[in-house]
């Protein structure tokens, strides 16, 4: 059984004047179709305004949809009685660490969530040891989240998800407002969720550095699926990217171009090891 | 200076004061006020200061840390001193101008009541300093439990409180913020009359509003996605229990009071 699948998703936001008649429409998500099975890592590419957050929000049950249906580890998330338990199987890290952690000592907002689905006590510690220990912030469970860096404090968000033992994390850009060392803590505490506890990862960002390493990538544009597939595949197509106003891994970019001019390096180039064996490998069938 | 209002900052350490339950510390730091009020002459002051000394010894916090938020407080410290000096009638005139004069009681008023504000920053700021936002709110939810019954919001007022005491620091980085950016643009904060300054806050104060809205709404957000669906079906983490160490305080509270008020009664030297 898929943990996410969406069938037709609509969201419009509608504004209305004072009188309520509507002044304009924005279609966020155009008839979304996306499936995503349980321990994958999956990654949402777009612009800003691509509708990828909203897409976040409905897995979240945070929105309510236009048109279609979304079903989170098997439940309709449009049904009143499903909406707890579908936030307790999908947790969600959002972008502004500061606006989502909700207590001023760390091991307190790492127990907010299961305070709220009712976890008794001794099972809360537990919890918080285990989830901190995840995130590799133990050390800092009595500070005060004013004092972290932006990284750890995000690591923090996650932490907090991991205490209600999500089947699924989304994370909604939550590297976007972090600097480049915060950045890499961030991606490196999802992966390792995803590869240690087998949780499905959703990362939802405008990075293309970021979705290398993802099992599978969606890429949005104006709240409709552009394209998808394993990253290598969708990072094979150098100039349909270019088109979408995407940036390509400077890595792939550079081995397109060197094809372009000749040289026999085969398509999809993520790394900078792959492109190195490639070029080595050109050398040495050059030189025979 | 706005950065130095040291109340709503917690300061952690390992002490018996950070250890107690809230409840007791509630309860105390309102004795302590209440201490405040009645006390007469120097004996009781004595105990006072002692009692205030020793708390603050305990709780480890270092007491530059507390001395930080009276800075905010000087001017109106000032102005009750010199007021309750030149205002108060008294037996003894020492100097009289008009309707101005400086009597030994204004003498001692103005003294008492500099001490007294003092005082009561201190003991407050020594609360807060020693007990986590959310320990304060856990300890004033549990204490008002009662007024559920007549229909008081009791758990959504704590946690408003407790969302407070967390973003006042936020708010406040934020504002420094929006001020240096106003003032790298050509706002001036600083010259000008009372109006021309309240004036000049207003490019201050507008974005300020707005990103506070922004924060609730994000924090809302992020709250429900956290399954947070008000006070019912709650467990705490750390639930109030009170332990040895809290009856003996309740006590060692209840025995400052009583003492407070016999030496006002008898020794109210030099008040009486």
């Amino acid at each position: 059984m898929s943990i996410v699948k969406t069938k037709g998703l609509v969201h419009e936001f509608i504004r209305r004047d004072e009188e309520d008649n509507v002044e304009s429409i924005t279609t966020a998500l155009d008839h979304v179709d996306l499936r995503v099975e349980q321990g994958e890592f999956i990654a949402i590419l777009g612009h800003n305004g691509s509708g990828k957050s909203t897409l976040a929000k409905h897995i979240n049950a945070l929105l309510e949809a236009t048109e279609g249906t979304i079903w989170v580890d098997g439940m309709d998330v449009s049904e009143e009685e499903n909406v707890m338990p579908v936030r307790k199987v999908a947790g969600m890290v959002f972008q502004n660490p500061d606006n989502q952690i909700i207590a001023s000592v760390v091991e307190e907002d790492v127990a907010f969530g299961p305070e709220n689905v009712g976890v008794p006590t001794d099972e809360i510690w537990e919890r918080v040891e285990k989830s901190l220990k995840a995130v590799d912030m133990t050390k800092y469970r009595n500070h005060s989240p004013n004092k972290l860096s932006g990284g750890q404090k995000q690591r923090v968000a996650i932490a907090g998800v991991m205490a209600m033992e999500p089947k699924c994390i989304v994370f909604d850009e939550p590297t976007a407002m972090l600097d480049p060392s915060g950045r890499k803590e961030v991606l490196a505490a999802a992966h390792e969720l995803n590869r240690q506890k087998g949780v499905t990862v959703i990362l939802i960002t405008h990075y293309m550095e970021e979705v290398v390493d993802a099992d599978y990538v969606y890429v949005m544009e104006d709240g409709k699926i552009i394209m998808d597939g394993k990253p290598r595949e969708i990072f094979s197509k150098v100039d349909e990217l270019k088109a979408h106003r995407l940036d390509v891994p400077q890595v792939t970019l550079l081995a397109d171009e060197l094809r372009k001019s000749g040289l026999p390096i085969p398509k999809g180039i993520l790394t900078r090891e792959e492109l190195a064996d490639a070029i080595l490998k050109c050398a040495s069938d050059f030189r025979r | 200076m706005i950065r130095d209002i040291t109340i709503g900052q917690f300061y952690p350490a390992d002490s018996v004061i950070h250890k107690l339950d809230p409840r007791v510390k509630l309860f105390a730091t309102m004795i302590y006020i209440i201490a405040l009020f009645v006390f007469k002459g120097i004996l009781g002051l004595g105990i006072i200061t002692l009692f205030l000394a020793g708390i603050i010894r305990m709780s480890k916090v270092p007491f530059k840390f507390m001395t930080k938020g009276l800075k905010a407080i000087v001017l109106l410290l000032i102005i009750t001193s010199v007021f309750n000096l030149l205002a108060t009638p008294g037996d003894i005139v020492f100097w009289k101008w008009g309707s101005l004069q400086i009597t030994d009681k204004g003498i001692i008023n103005s003294v008492l009541m500099t001490i007294r504000l003092v005082y009561l920053i201190l003991g407050t700021s020594l609360m807060t300093l020693t007990t986590t936002p959310n320990q304060l709110t856990d300890g004033l939810e549990t204490a008002l439990k009662p007024l559920n019954k007549i229909n008081v919001p009791v758990h959504s007022i704590a946690m408003m409180m407790s969302i407070a005491l967390r973003f006042i620091p936020i708010l406040i980085e934020e504002t420094d913020k929006i001020m240096k950016a106003q003032m790298a643009r050509g706002a001036d904060f600083e010259s000008g009359n009372l109006i021309q300054k309240a004036k000049s806050m207003v490019p201050l104060l507008v974005p300020l509003f707005v990103s506070a809205f922004r924060r609730a709404e994000d924090l809302a957000m992020a709250m429900e996605a956290r399954c947070y669906n008000g006070g019912e079906g709650r467990t705490k983490m750390k639930p109030l229990k009170y332990g040895k160490c809290d009856y003996i305080s309740y006590g060692v509270v209840v025995g400052f009071l009583v003492l407070v008020i016999v030496a006002a009664v008898l020794l109210p030297f030099p008040q009486g």
